[in-house]
This record gives C-alpha cells, structure tokens and sequence, in this order.
C-alpha cells in the first residue's frame, strides 16, 4: 500500500516538475516573426467607459477597412486592474491584444520590457501636438505610444462664496489659505485634492513639489532630483492638515469623493481632473453647487502652479502579428478628427493643441482654455521604467507626513534613499 | 451515540420545573436571537438594496429612498453592461464546478472515511497542504499553461482551478460527515432484507443528503464568488463570470465609481444564490427526518 | 438508532465496518487508491505544479531587465532581515493579529447563529436563508460595499453618530476589516457547525434533560464534544482564508496605515513592481507559516483530525 501511495506521490511529483519546466519563461503563445508586416482584423484593449468614444471610432474604421476589422477588447476602468491585464497578457507574449490603450505613466516600463513597437516619429504629427502630451509617449528618445487624450488638474472654486467677498481666485497657496476663514464662514472645508494612499496621491504631491519649482526624478528616471522645492511642497500640504484648511476626512478622498464633497456643497476649493466640469454642472437635486462654480488653473508655491499630466496612449503590442494594421488604426484614431469627436462626447482634454481654439468645442467646454494653461506648463509623473515602485514609495512617504508621522523634511529624506535605490535598478 | 443510552442511568432526580415559564424565557431568548440574526445579516443587505434603488446613492443618504427607482437595474442590463451574458456564465462555471468536484470529493471522502489503508494521515495532509498556497503566486504560472493550450476567455480554466482550490475543503468537510454517519444502518437494513442498492438508496443516501449539500453550498458560493482567476483567464463576456463584469462597470469618467449599478448587480446576485439555498435546505432537513434516525 | 444496533449482532458489526482478511485489505487499499486518482491528477496540475515553480522561482534574483540568477536563499533573508523586513514583519504581525481576533468573533458568532438555527421553529428555513446573505454576496461587491460604508461621511458613521475617519488611521482600519470580514464569514461557521449539530439526535438531548442536566451542561458535555470534528474543520479552513486575506484590505485601505497583510505584500511584488522571485519567496513563506500554523490548531484542539476521520464518534 505505500508503495501503490508512493507512486501516486511520484507522479505528482513527475508531472508538476515537467510542467514546471515547460513552463519557463520563453514559452509563450505569439511569435513576433510575420508580426511587423501582419494585416487583417485587430482588437483593440482599453479600459470601459460609458462615453461611446471608442464604439464610434472604431465604427468609422470598420466601415473603411472591412478586412482589418477593430474588435474591442474591455478592462475594468480600475488602473491598476487594467495594468494587471495589459502585465499578464504581454508577459506572457500572447498575441490577442493587437492595441493597446495605456496609461501616460506606464509608457517607460512597457517600453523597457520590449512589451511595445517602436513607432516611427515621421507618420504621426508630433509637432501639433502638445509637448508634454507627446512626451509621456516617448523613452530613451524613441516613440513608442501617440496620445489619445490628455489630462491636467484644475481647481475649482465656489465662485458664489469668491463672489460675495469680492475677491478673485487665488493663484498661490498662500492666498488660498487666506481664503479660507470664507469657508468656515459658511460652514464647510475649505480645500481637498486627492490624498489616500493612491496612484491620485503621487499626482497631488508631484503638483505640488512641481509648484514649489521642483522636480521628482530626471534623466528617465536615473537621478533623484527632490530637494527643498519637495519638502516646501509637501510640507504646505501637511501643514494643511495640521492646521485644518484640509479637513482630516480628506486622507480618505480619491477622485470620487473629493468630488462628491464638493458637488454636495461641502468644499470649497477642489483639486481634481477635468471631468468634474460636467457632473458640477448637471442639473440634478443632488448637485449643491450648479452655476455657483468656476474653474481657475492650479495655484503655485514659489512659481505658477503646474499640474501633472494624466492620459490615455496608444501603442502596438510587440507580439501582435497584425501591426501593420495596428498601426494604421492608431494613426486614424488619434488623428485630429477623431480628437475633436472625443472632445465633443467627453469633455476631456486633447493633445492637439489646435482644438483648444475651436470655437465649437469651447462654446460646450468652457474650462478648455483654461486647461491648455495649465497643460503647457504639465509635467509628467517620474519617466522610468520601475515607475511601479517609484509610486509606491512616493505615496508611502507623502502619506505618512500628511498625517504628520513624519515630518516633511524627513518624509523627503527618505523618499529619496528609496527612490535612489530603485533608479539604482529595482 | 448509541452507547449513550446503554450506560446506566443515576437516579432520576425529579426537578420540579415550572414548565410554561421556562418555556416562554426560552422562547423569549430564541426571539431575541433571531432578531439579531436578521439585523446582522440583513442589515448591510438591506443598505444595499436601499442603495440599487437610489438614482444617486453616494449624495442621497436617507435610509429609505424618497423616489425609488429601476434606473440601476437597468443599467445593469444595458447594452453597456450586458450583464446577463455574465450571469449565464457563473451559473455555467459555478455550476459545472460543484457537480465535479462533489463527485470527486465524494469518492475521496468515501476511500478516506470508510476505508483502510496506511498513509491516510499524509494523504489528508497533502490534500490540506494545497488549500495552503496564496491564489496570487498561482495565476502567472497557470495563465501561462492555459494561455499555451489556447484555453484563455474559455470555460474550462476557471472550472478546473475552481474546483481544485475547493476540493480540499469539500473532501474535509465530507469525510469528516462520513465519518460520522451510522454506517451500521446500511448493514441493518440489508439484514433486514433489503437489496444493496435498496440500502443505498433509501438508508445511505438520505443520511449522506445533509454533508453533501452542505459541501455542494460551499462549493458553489466559493466558485460564484472567485474573482482573480476569472480575471486572468478570460478576456470577454463569451466566458467571463458576474466578479469580472461588476469589475468592469464604470461611470461616466475612469474614476467613477457608479455605485448604484454595482448594488444593483450585487442584489441580483444574491437572490438567486439565496433562493437556492431555501431550496437545498428543505433537503438537507428531509434528509434528516426520512433516515435511520428515529429508528 | 439506538433500537437498530441492538438487533444487529454485535460480532458482525464492528468499528471501521465488517472484519478484514489481508487479502480484504489490499483490495480495499486499490480501491481507496482509485478513488484518491481523480483527486491527485487535478490538484497535482493546478496546484503542485506551481507551488514547486514558485518555490523553485524564489530562488533565483529579479531581474526585470536582465537575466535571473540563482541566489539560494537570499531572497529570504531579504524578507526576514534585510531591506524588505520592515515591511515584511509588518505584514506578518498584523495577519498574525487579524487573523486571530477576527477569528474568535466569528466563531462565537457563528457558534450562536448555529445554535440559534438548530431549534425548531417556524420559518427556520427563512432564517437560515438569511444567514447565507453574507457569504452569498460576491466579495468585489461586499468589499466595494463596506469600503463605502466605512467613509466618513458613510452609513456606519451615520447610524451609530461616530466621527471616526475608518481607513486614516491603523486601528480604526484593523477594526474596519475585522468588522467586514466577520461580517461576511461567520455564516460559514455557522452553516458547518450547524450540519455537525444536526446529526445529534434529539434523544440524546432528551435522555441528558430527565437525567436533570440544565441547558448549560448539556451544551457542554454533548453539544461542544460532537460538534468539535465540525468546528475544527470550520476553524482550520477560516484560519486558511483570513491567513491570506487579500481583498479587504487592498480595496478599504491599500495596505496604508500599517494595514499590510501578507498577501497585499506578495501581490504588489509579484504583479505590481513584477518581482516574480520575490513574490514567490513571500507567498512560499506565507505558505509554510499557514502550515505551521494549521498544526498548531491541530494540536491544541488536541483534535486529530484524521484520527476523528478514522474513528467515528465515541
């Protein structure tokens, strides 16, 4: 019997060590041969929204090339869900997704990992596009995903309450933090961005090391670059808290419910992405602040105020076998037509800088001038190709001294230990 | 427990008991018990109904809606979110996976509780050791094998990891009530002149009823509820599960969350399985009542 | 029962079933092995095959750029003393923690809903019904549910007039994810303990009521002890699922907060920063601590699982 019992043990054994050995790391299912010159029907990956932007683009498309049809393949619209969907399938170098729709910060590492198909600068119109838009596309000098859209942060305010006191919207924080004895006048908190331990709070605090005139990482991502700028910033954010121009419930806010609190009328100034403009202007009961609101760009510490820069990329998976196509349809799908289409539907910024002036498009969106503002002066999250760890330690830090466990200056002293030890090579 | 009866008895002490007062205090108990039952189990339930018939749960906090309305459900089934597709597949997958892995875990339990060999302790043990092993170290490997069999956005990878993550524990749950059943009932009854399959039929069966059932509800809550490999193993609604498809829907913007859909999805989902189980549980207490057990 | 074995010749029915010859106990040693096949083949492919690659994983390097090497336990001293065991050891104690309050809740609860739906009366069927809720609930729902309920402007505060900011502070969290995962996992308990309840037959309960024993003892010397095969299979399993509680603690605080558990950790290394050795050497760690500590239950409930298994009810 224990032998009948070892043998059954055996070939367990047997068959999960042959299968582990199979499955190393060059076993995949996509070839990369015929892929480059490759046509016919495509998928096209991206996480879902409601708009309808992409079933009329890719409606368009199929309509013209009814042999290289463009299916839709659709991630949660969670990013790190989506990043988790994009990993798994590249990694395994499968061919089914042919385009991809990536985030602005993911461009470095997926490039890095040969994940994606260089492009050639030539056949996309770079140049009437927004710089920073354009850079979130391109490593190591190289092109390797073209912008779809772009995003920056915009503050609202309560132009009602701004109003009443006669005084105009501040461009620093010092004069928002001025401001705000007009909140507890009225009863609410004065400011909120997002500040939850979150990819949203490595965005506010790179504004706001950005407004202090500083910078997180350069050179892709080689050389650590915080210094007094970072802890000025962080430290105008925790005093915040501190003092309680930030009300402590705002640790817990991502995009959703910093939003909500200002929609609801309980906030006075928000930091948020442009597509709050919408849902603060909709007429429904819920919404407290319809017509009361504006839109100004971002206040500043030391300088002007400069956002960081959200959006969506397209690039070509390096396993499709189809890229020839893929490629034509990122040309058609980010050229300018199609932008002004989604501009139209959604509200959210394009990267040609052209449609910014388009009477037709700012007569529906009015914060659209205001955002090519803030935009020009945008830049993006760290470029490099560990982005995945540099964000975790970012938030960990910024968080901790937000809820003062750690004082800014030493919040930013470590941070840049770890951040040194990541560019050294993860 | 047949011994019980057979020791001697001590002399019986007669306890002069007000018998209708202890009765109600009982019942009074029992009551209390009850109703915090329901309030604990039904409570969030209910926030979450509350929640699928408000046009906007998050700013519109009143515990009862003023104006209450479909709008959510129908989103629900909207050509957006199709989420019917998503419910025939987790009926599909949950389904398939309990009828297979009860079937093996019934054999398993059956070898393990009625017979006898050496080693049955490390057998036990193995089976234990791989419910063991966090799910996230598996999904590379395992997406990697279905991926080079050309499995992805099918069937089988979810039924197969499905059940084989819960097999340990239908196997422990049914051995442990096989083990326990009177199996000298089988024996009884065909002494009594019954045929094999006539004592299988109506002596095991029945006493087996409650141990099954319970493993088949386990099993098929625990593949209705599993989310991470249905994620990484399908890709569109032609196989992905109700998990994934609430994962996926949005509001107007990526960092919306709607949540009035997400409650709405999340109660239809709840019923059926609820109702399924009103239905199982008759059986299970049938079961009871039509064995061996009052003799 | 009792009026069954008693006509039944005591010689022919014996402990463990009818007596063996060992020619008897080879054929069963056969069939017990077909039995086991099925069994062994599925868990063999989907789980053995890549537990031996992640054991095998975490002993070579990361190297997301370059090639892997093999580095031998490296990775592990990493995670017990070197730069990883900040975070590691965090991780551990607040499992550690999480798993043994949030275990002890559920089993009083569950315990008590159990008894509570062993009693006979009306519209039993619908309070057992509603027991199953919880469970029933898809985990992304009840997770996004209680994430909801736990802002600060959410129904919990609401109701029980609190001001508390649940996810901004360590144990406003760890309370928040014990009060959800309670929430939803008691009814497991429940649901096994009641099964192993509804074996015992009501005489024994009678027999022991006119012997003069208050309800009390009964619970005590009858209920607990044959019940106990159930409990412990309910325990040991719980203590497996909240050993590597994921979901709940990913979606209410992400980890902040010192609210890491062993599982977010391994996640964000394997997917996240895509550190496949290193996430295997955690989740290979995690593994041999959840054995340890399924022993140690094992042992202190000075339960032999198996040996209950074999022996039947005394």
């Amino acid at each position: 019997m224990p032998r009948r019992l070892g043998k059954l043990g055996l070939v367990g054994a047997v068959v999960a060590l042959v299968l582990a050995a199979c499955g190393g790391p060059n076993e995949g299912g996509g070839s990369s041969g015929g892929g480059a010159q490759g046509t016919g029907p495509i998928t096209f990956v991206a996480g879902k929204d409601t708009s309808g932007k992409y079933p009329k683009v890719i409606e368009k498309w199929n309509a013209a090339h009814p042999n290289e049809k463009v299916s839709m393949i659709e991630l949660p619209e969670a990013a790190d869900a989506q990043r988790s969907g994009f990993v798994t399938n590249l990694q395994a170098k499968s061919d089914k997704y042919d385009v991809l729709g990536i985030d602005v910060v993911w461009t470095a590492e997926f490039a890095k990992s040969g994940w994606l198909v260089e492009l050639d600068q030539s056949q996309f119109q770079l140049a009437q596009m927004l710089k920073p838009a354009v850079d979130t596309g391109m490593f190591e000098g190289k092109l390797w995903a073209v912008p779809y859209d772009t995003n920056g942060g915009l503050l609202f305010y309560r132009k009602d309450i701004l109003d009443k006191a006669g005084k105009k919207p501040p461009t620093t924080f010092d004069e928002l933090k001025a401001l705000c004895p007009l909140a507890k006048q009225n009863n609410i908190d004065c400011y909120a961005g997002q500040f939850f331990k979150y990819e949203g709070l490595t965005v506010n605090f790179a504004e706001a090391v950005q407004a202090a005139g500083g910078e997180i990482m350069t050179d892709n991502g080689t050389k650590v670059a915080l210094g007094a700028p970072a802890v000025q910033g962080l430290s105008v954010l925790a005093d915040g808290f501190k003092q309680g121009e930030i009300p402590k419930q705002a640790i817990t806010y991502k995009e959703q419910e910093s939003q909500r609190a200002f929609v609801s009328g309980k906030l006075m100034f928000l930091r948020n992405w442009p597509y709050v403009y919408a849902l603060a202007a909709k007429d429904e009961p819920a919404n407290k602040v319809r017509g009361k609101f504006g839109v100004a760009p971002l206040p500043g510490i030391s300088g002007p105020g400069s956002s960081s820069l959200g959006g969506l990329n397209f690039a070509v998976s390096a396993y499709s076998k189809k890229q020839k196509t893929a490629i034509e349809f990122v040309k058609f799908a980010t050229n300018q037509e199609n932008a002004k289409e989604m501009v139209l539907l959604t509200g959210n910024a394009p990267a040609w800088t052209d449609l910014y002036n388009d009477p037709e498009l700012v007569k529906k969106y009015a914060h659209l001038p205001i955002l090519l503002e803030g935009l020009q002066q945008a830049k993006p999250r760290p470029v490099t190709p560990y982005y995945q760890e540099v964000t975790s330690a970012i938030q960990e830090d910024a968080y901790a001294a937000l809820q003062g466990q750690k004082s800014p200056d030493q919040a930013v002293t470590d941070l840049t230990t770890k951040l040194n030890e990541i560019a050294q090579g993860g | 427990m047949a011994t019980t009866t057979a020791t001697t008895r001590p002399a019986v002490r007669a306890r002069p008991q007000s018998r209708r007062g202890g009765f109600l205090r009982e019942r009074g108990w029992l009551l209390l018990g009850v109703a915090f039952i329901a309030v604990y189990c039904l409570a969030p339930f209910y926030w979450m109904i509350v929640s699928s018939l408000k046009a906007n749960p998050l700013l519109d906090r009143a515990l009862f809606p003023k104006n209450p309305t479909l709008v959510n459900y129908q989103e629900v089934f909207s050509g957006e979110n199709n989420f019917q597709y998503a419910l025939r597949n987790s009926v599909i997958v949950a389904g398939l996976t309990t009828v297979v892995a009860l079937l093996i875990g019934v054999f398993a339990a059956y070898a393990l509780a009625r017979l006898q060999f050496r080693s049955k302790k490390l057998v036990l043990g193995a089976v234990l050791a791989t419910a063991m092993f966090p799910l996230i170290a598996l999904l590379t490997p395992l997406f990697q094998l279905f991926s080079n069999l050309g499995l992805i956005d099918t069937y089988p990878p979810m039924i197969i990891t499905d059940i084989s993550f819960t097999l340990p524990l239908a196997i422990y749950v049914l051995t442990s009530f096989f083990s326990e059943m009177p199996w000298e009932l089988e024996m009884a009854a065909k002494v009594d002149g019954a045929t094999p399959g006539q004592a299988f039929r109506k002596v095991i069966v029945p006493i087996a009823a409650p141990g099954v059932f319970t493993s088949a509800i386990i099993v098929f809550i625990a593949a209705w509820n599993e989310f991470l490999i249905a994620y990484t193993m399908t890709q569109t609604l032609a196989s992905q599960p109700v998990t994934v498809a609430i994962a996926k829907f949005t509001g107007v913007s990526r960092f919306e969350q709607p949540f009035g859909t997400i409650m709405a999805a999340g109660v239809l989902v709840t019923i059926p399985l609820v109702i399924l189980v009103l239905l199982f549980q008759r059986r299970i207490v049938a079961g009871l009542t039509a064995g061996g057990v009052k003799g | 029962m009792t009026v069954a074995t008693e006509t039944v010749h005591p010689a022919r029915v014996r402990r463990g079933g009818p007596a063996r010859t060992s020619e008897g106990r080879r054929a069963e040693a056969r069939l017990a092995f077909r039995l086991l096949i099925p069994t062994g083949i599925v868990l063999a492919v989907i789980i053995a095959y890549p537990v031996v690659r992640a054991i095998w994983l975490s002993l070579y390097s990361d190297a997301r750029f370059g090639t892997p090497e093999f580095v031998g336990i490296r990775n592990y001293l990493r995670a017990f003393t070197g730069t990883g065991s900040g975070v590691f050891w965090q991780a551990f104690w607040f499992t550690t923690l999480l798993t043994l309050v949030t275990m002890a809740f559920e089993l009083v609860v569950g315990f008590g809903m159990a008894l509570i739906m062993n009693k006979a009366f009306r519209g039993r069927g619908l309070v057992r019904a509603s027991v199953l809720v919880p469970w029933a609930i898809p985990t992304a729902v009840s997770a996004k549910l209680w994430e909801w309920n736990f802002q600060p402007d959410g129904v919990v505060n609401q109701i029980f007039r609190l001001d508390v900011i649940w996810t901004g502070s360590h144990w406003p969290s760890f309370w928040a994810i014990v009060i959800a995962d309670v929430w939803k996992t008691a009814p497991f308990i429940a649901l096994l303990v009641l099964a192993g309840l509804q074996i015992i037959p009501n005489e024994v309960y009678e027999a022991a009521r006119v012997d003069g024993a208050t309800a009390l003892q009964s619970f005590w010397r009858i209920t607990l002890p044959l019940v106990k095969s159930a409990v412990i299979v309910a325990v040991l399993f719980r203590m497996l699922d909240v050993l590597r509680i994921f979901d709940l603690p990913f979606i209410l605080t992400n980890g902040a907060n010192q609210t890491e558990t062993l599982s977010t950790i391994a996640y964000k290394e394997a997917i996240q920063n895509l550190h496949p050795s290193y996430g295997s050497t955690l989740s290979t760690i995690t593994f041999a601590y959840i054995i340890v500590a399924a022993f140690l239950v094992n042992w202190i409930a000075k339960a032999d699982v198996v040996k209950t298994a074999e022996r039947g009810v005394k």
